[in-house]
């Protein structure tokens, strides 16, 4: 354990290990699901910009459109999860923040930013 | 390439807070950077601290750092690392503490090593008893084809001192560490693999690798420990997802 989490309430450190191998886990497959969500919503763009764009054709395409609603939320958790791990492990790596609090917060952040997305798609599905 | 008459070698003096100190050594065709680092100890300063063992790249325990790089000093010709006018630069290795001079501390390394367990615990005899027969391990198994890629290391910390995240992150086991750890995971005759896949998993074992790949090119054994931590994240990812663990 390293100075920084001996800072935290003592812990199993196999569970920690364990929990890290799981953000770890989470990010890999964030990633998957972000790399086919991209092109999807890059395809998207192309496509929907093609006879001009405005809110009113924008809005024809998502009102009452359960699929579309289902691709950008889980396309805006996955990005939450994914960029908030990213995140925690640049801070750590930098600025040395480690330990289970900070894990914590950085999930509360990741899941917050994907809450501000799914609202978004939420705005334009209802 | 014309050859400079004498060498103007850098060499660390002391401690962590230590200075250089700099030394003339004769140039000479045939050179090693052990034999520089010889020379000063014998002809110029007795009180200069390194390491060496066999001389012929079998014990790795010379490895220092030769103008800012981590190598075998009795395995480096001079001609191949020195500098336009002669210079060479020589300090302990990095990422460990330093003894004096140029022997650095190698206990972190070889701790990280235990934690990782890095030992053969054998399946059938936990006890340490003789096994009642020998174990049949096919060579071609690709199990067995993975352990030979890393089994050669023979523990000189080049790869430790040249790791961008053992730098970072002083808890880090280190490329030798899980390298000899993804040769145990797949020696089919070992008990403890659930407990090493435990002891290698999270920020301070392969999860934290970033794969730059120093360790795979800086080993002078040309092994490839960069893909055993692949090795390991790749086992500990199905692991987890298939809640085999």
């Amino acid at each position: 354990m390293s100075a920084s989490d001996r800072r935290d309430t003592p812990e199993n450190p196999q569970r920690r290990a364990r929990a890290q191998t799981h953000l770890w886990v989470a990010q890999r497959l964030t990633a998957m699901v972000l790399g086919l969500a991209v092109l999807v919503h890059l395809a998207t763009i192309l496509v929907a910009v093609r006879g001009g764009l405005s809110a009113a054709e924008i809005l024809e395409r998502t009102r009452g459109n359960g699929a579309w609603l289902a691709f950008y939320a889980v396309f805006a958790l996955a990005a939450g999860l994914h960029g908030a791990i990213g995140l925690r492990n640049i801070a750590a790596e930098t600025i040395g923040l480690r330990g289970r609090g900070a894990d914590l917060a950085w999930l509360a952040i990741g899941l917050l930013t994907a809450a501000f997305g799914i609202r978004a798609a939420l705005g334009l599905y209802a | 390439m014309a050859e400079p008459a004498c060498l103007k070698v850098s060499v660390w003096r002391g401690g962590a807070d230590g200075h250089f100190a700099r030394y003339e050594v004769p140039a000479r065709e045939n050179q090693t950077v052990l034999d520089v680092v010889t020379h000063i100890q014998r002809e110029l300063d007795p009180s200069l601290a390194y390491r060496f063992a066999c001389r012929v790249g079998m014990c790795g325990s010379c490895a220092m750092t030769v103008n800012g790089r981590a190598r075998w000093t009795c395995r480096t010709h001079v001609r191949k690392v020195v500098g336009a006018g002669g210079e060479l630069e020589l300090r302990p290795l990095a990422n460990l503490p330093v003894i004096r001079d140029l022997a650095a501390d190698l206990s972190p390394f070889f701790d990280k090593w235990q934690r990782a367990k890095g030992h053969f615990e054998p399946k059938d005899a936990p006890d340490g008893a003789v096994p009642e027969d020998f174990a049949v391990v096919p060579p071609g198994s690709k199990a067995r084809q993975e352990a030979d890629a890393g089994i050669e290391c023979i523990g000189c910390g080049v790869c430790y001192a040249s790791c961008d995240v053992v730098a970072w992150n002083g808890d880090y086991l280190g490329p030798a560490a899980l390298n000899r750890a993804w040769t145990l995971v797949n020696d089919v005759r070992d008990g403890a693999c659930a407990q090493r896949l435990d002891a290698v998993a999270g920020d301070a074992g392969c999860h934290s690798c970033h794969s730059t790949q120093s360790c795979t090119e800086r080993c002078p054994k040309n092994l490839d420990p960069s893909a055993a931590i692949a090795g390991l994240k790749r086992r500990l990812f199905w692991d987890t997802l298939l809640g085999r663990r």
